[in-house]
């Protein structure tokens, strides 16, 4: 019989283990999954995986999508991580992000056309705030009538899309655009353009801002008291509250701060490799970006990793439709066998296999 | 009488990094009054746990009535007539006495004819219970008769006790031990695992004490001192709290009319709760579990807040404060529930030494936590107060119960608190641990502190209490010296009918 046996401590190694060991399985069971469909399991994989960075071909273009791709992945995911460290489960991030765009790109359409090198720090500051606003409607809804924040921020998704299709289609449309839905196009407006920092490399201002992002929740989360409430709260929430945390105060904090992470991550999409408000600007980067947390074992570092092998995957996944003709459902399930390997080898960080004990069941 | 009922051989169990049993062998004859003493860590649960078939042995036998008995699971332990009263209870608030009865059983009869056969049951032994009432509104002792009765429908011809008084008024402890008697008379052996060395000499006819996982000897209670047994236990003497003459001071805290609504369906309302502690002072608090002792001391740490004017901590209101703000002012507060409130289970020691002493000890500079410091000041709190423990970096949850608490309790302490409250410190403590913590709490109040210890060990609070008072529903009870106190007013003031007794004082 096969037993699982709780660790006296949690195991560092296998925690540290978990993702690689993740990472092959899920490589060999797509494999199969690439075979029964009819595709050489070994292209497969290795258009997912090699030929997005090294196609003698194709990488000169899929290679800064690396950064464009992983680059709000990472800054989404960071601030989802603190939250769910505290168990404060944010799942709408698509919504704040969203509403992140519409607000930065609003902020900025007011001013237009001035070019004024201060159009571009209010773009960001107003999606931080459209962000921030967004995720504190579920907190204080929890705070204040104790609803639960999973469903409210998800719900909320669906009325930011709604707004969003209402904004291209009204208060933000080009006027200049001869009726057609979305706004004014940022990459031909210098001031509030998101553009590259260095070319050829994908490295725009919201990948140095989840750069940022990365440290500033490492520093958080090992040295400052605060980081270290949160982990409590998720640890023992009674503990915490004998320890002085108030639990109102981290609800607000932690879905304040992944609203204004995903906001800007947003903004810095829209005036950037978005280029438009439009009515479809939205591509599940706030839903990605919660595999990417948990991928990333809610570690900052392992964030980092997790966000850029999310994108290699999405880039792959790409190249693997055009080139070998499989379908894009076959893309998600193997992202999705990501999470579901990770989520199951979770399991032997507290516990480990015992085989043959217990004789009968 | 001349073949034990349960002879336990060579019993040994591993596991990774401990020997929780090491060749452990003893009888338990029919009809007996059998008691296991030992440490906590000393392998009393993994024994216990062996015999009811929760855990298999790694080597040794067990015969019970000269057949091999190896009971890979409970179920097949209690169909051979082995029945166990947990120390903490599995029972379901929201439903009634039956229905927890009928839930453990693995062919319950119709839920009438069991209220009868429960009703049967606790007359017989004089356990009072009635079967349709909700388990949420019972008293600890009547839910452990729950546990007991559930037991006894299997009819078994061995149970196990864990710890049973732990939560019992003296009355109570009184009608349970008759019980016992009584199923001792129809030939139960009964094997009764408890801390209380008084109690096993007046109950017990043999005793079997282990030490670090191995027998270390057996003796017959009644014809040795409970410090023998201790001393057996401990492996080395130990000392007994050291008497002191109290000196008053200033009155640093104290409660005045402090009422609040219960939290929650099954929690207790705090009712017009007024005392104050001077310093150089122990005050105890005692009274049956869930009669409010947790709604105060969440209350004192400042997790709930209280209506104005209700608390005051050196003169000051302090009611509307928290934790934080009452520990810079020199409140330390230890909670009853050691993991998940007193500490964070799977945190370090190190991490769980930053919860309480941030601030005080000055483990961080604004607002970056000094990791160096903290764990150096947990080394402090592993050293000053013996916990056993690899490191400082060790995980809180792979402590032994005592060991914890030894750290918890010390991690306050090592704060120089001015105010200290306690709630069952020694809860679940060998002696050895228990003794320690105490002469720590008696060295708080030597040296100039006030301190409140809330308790159900009433051995314990006689011991290192100046004054004396009861909680019963949420009302605290006239506070009276020690010294004036015998056990039967005690009891009448946990039931919360000291009046009677006024006369006297």
């Amino acid at each position: 019989m096969i037993r699982l046996e709780k660790r006296p401590q949690p195991s560092r190694l296998i925690s540290a283990l978990t993702p690689v060991i993740a990472v092959l399985l899920t490589m060999i069971v797509g494999g199969i999954l690439f075979a029964a469909l009819g595709a050489n399991p070994f292209e497969a994989i290795r258009t997912l995986f090699w030929d997005p960075l090294f196609h003698p071909q194709f990488a000169a273009y899929s290679r800064p999508q690396l950064l464009v791709k992983a680059g709000p992945l990472i800054l989404i995911a960071i601030g989802l991580s603190i939250g769910f460290r505290a168990g404060i489960w944010n799942i709408g991030a698509e919504g704040q992000y969203i509403m992140g765009a519409i607000c930065g790109a609003g902020a900025g359409l007011a001013f237009y056309p001035s070019e004024s090198p201060l159009i571009f720090p209010l773009m960001i500051l107003a999606g931080a705030l459209g962000g921030w606003a967004w995720g504190m409607i579920p907190a204080i809804l929890k705070t204040r009538l104790g609803t639960n924040e999973i469903l409210v921020s998800l719900m909320l998704v669906y009325v930011a899309e709604t707004l969003l299709g209402s904004v291209s289609t009204g208060l933000l449309r080009n006027p200049e655009g001869m009726g057609f839905p979305g706004s004014r196009n940022f990459k031909q407006w210098d001031a509030a353009h998101n553009a590259e920092i260095v070319s050829n490399t994908g490295a725009h201002w919201g990948v140095i801002a989840a750069f940022i992002a990365v440290i500033f929740a490492y520093v958080l989360l090992s040295r400052h008291i605060l980081g270290y409430q949160v982990r409590l709260t998720g640890e023992a929430p009674r503990a915490a509250r004998f320890s002085g945390v108030k639990p109102a105060r981290m609800v607000l904090f932690c879905l304040g701060l992944s609203g204004a992470l995903a906001g800007m991550a947003g903004m810095f999409e829209v005036t950037g490799p978005a280029g438009q408000i439009s009515i479809d600007f939205n591509s599940g980067y706030g839903f990605t970006a919660i595999i990417v947390a948990f991928l990333g074992r809610l570690n900052p570092i392992g964030i980092l990793l997790a966000g850029l092998l999310m994108a290699l995957t999405y880039i792959g996944g790409e190249l693997a439709q055009l080139m070998l003709g499989l379908p894009a459902a076959a893309i998600q399930l193997f992202q999705g066998m990501l999470l579901f390997f990770l989520l199951a080898m979770d399991v032997f960080t507290n516990f480990r296999i015992r085989i043959g004990q217990g004789a009968k069941a | 009488m001349d073949s034990p009922l349960l002879r336990i051989d060579g019993l040994t169990k591993a596991y990774p990094g401990v020997i929780a049993n090491d060749q452990v062998s003893f009888d338990i004859g029919r009809g007996e009054i059998h008691a296991l003493l030992g440490e906590n860590g000393a392998g009393k649960s993994t024994l216990v746990k062996m015999i009811y078939g929760l855990v298999k042995p790694d080597t040794g036998t067990m015969t019970l009535d000269d057949k091999p008995f190896a009971p890979t699971k409970p179920s097949e332990a209690r169909s051979n007539g082995v029945a166990m009263v947990f120390q903490h209870f599995s029972l379901f608030d929201a439903l009634s006495v039956a229905e927890n009865v009928a839930l453990g059983m693995e062919t319950p009869p119709a839920l009438r004819d069991l209220a009868r056969q429960i009703r049967d049951v606790s007359e017989a032994y004089g356990l009072p219970l009635d079967p349709s009432r909700t388990v949420g509104t019972l008293s600890a002792g009547e839910r452990q008769r729950v546990e007991i009765i559930r037991c006894l429908l299997q009819d078994p011809r061995l149970l196990i006790m864990d710890e049973p008084t732990s939560v019992l008024t003296p009355q109570e402890v009184d009608i349970l031990f008759e019980t016992l008697h009584k199923l001792q008379a129809e030939g139960t052996s009964i094997l009764y695992i408890s801390h209380k060395l008084e109690e096993i000499r007046t109950l017990c006819d043999h005793a079997t004490i282990l030490r670090l996982g191995k027998n270390v000897g057996t003796c017959t209670p009644r014809e040795t001192t409970a410090r023998a047994m201790a001393e057996l236990m401990v492996g080395s003497s130990f000392a007994s709290p050291v008497a002191r003459d109290t000196e008053k001071g200033a009155v640093l805290l104290e409660a005045r009319a402090l009422s609040l609504p219960a939290p929650g369906a099954f929690g207790t309302p705090l009712r017009d709760i007024s005392f104050s502690v001077q310093a150089g002072e122990v005050l105890g608090l005692g009274g049956v579990a869930g009669n409010g002792q947790d709604e105060l001391l969440d209350t004192l740490t400042g997790e709930r807040s209280a209506p104005k004017g209700t608390l005051f901590l050196k003169g000051h209101d302090i009611s509307q404060t928290g934790p934080v703000y009452r520990r810079n002012e020199g409140l330390l507060t230890g909670p009853e529930e050691r993991l998940g409130h007193a500490a964070a289970p799977n945190m370090s020691l190190t991490e769980n030494a930053v919860l309480t002493a941030a601030q005080r000890k000055g483990l961080m500079a604004n607002g970056f936590i000094s990791w160096p410091k903290a764990r150096s000041f947990a080394e402090e709190v592993i050293a000053q107060f013996d916990v056993r423990t690899p490191g400082a970096s060790t995980a809180a949850r792979a402590l032994s119960g005592g060991n914890l608490q030894k750290f918890v309790v010390g991690r306050e302490i090592a704060q120089a608190p001015d105010v200290l409250v306690l709630n069952q410190p020694t809860w679940g403590v060998d002696a050895a641990a228990a003794a320690f913590i105490r002469q720590a709490i008696l060295d708080v109040a030597a040296r100039g502190g006030a301190v409140v210890v809330i308790s159900q060990d009433l051995d314990e609070l006689m011991e290192v209490s100046d004054r004396f008072g009861a909680l019963n529903e949420g009302r605290l009870s006239k506070i009276r010296p020690v010294a004036e106190l015998n056990i039967e007013q005690i009891g009448l003031m946990m039931g919360g009918a000291e009046d009677m007794e006024d006369a006297h004082a």
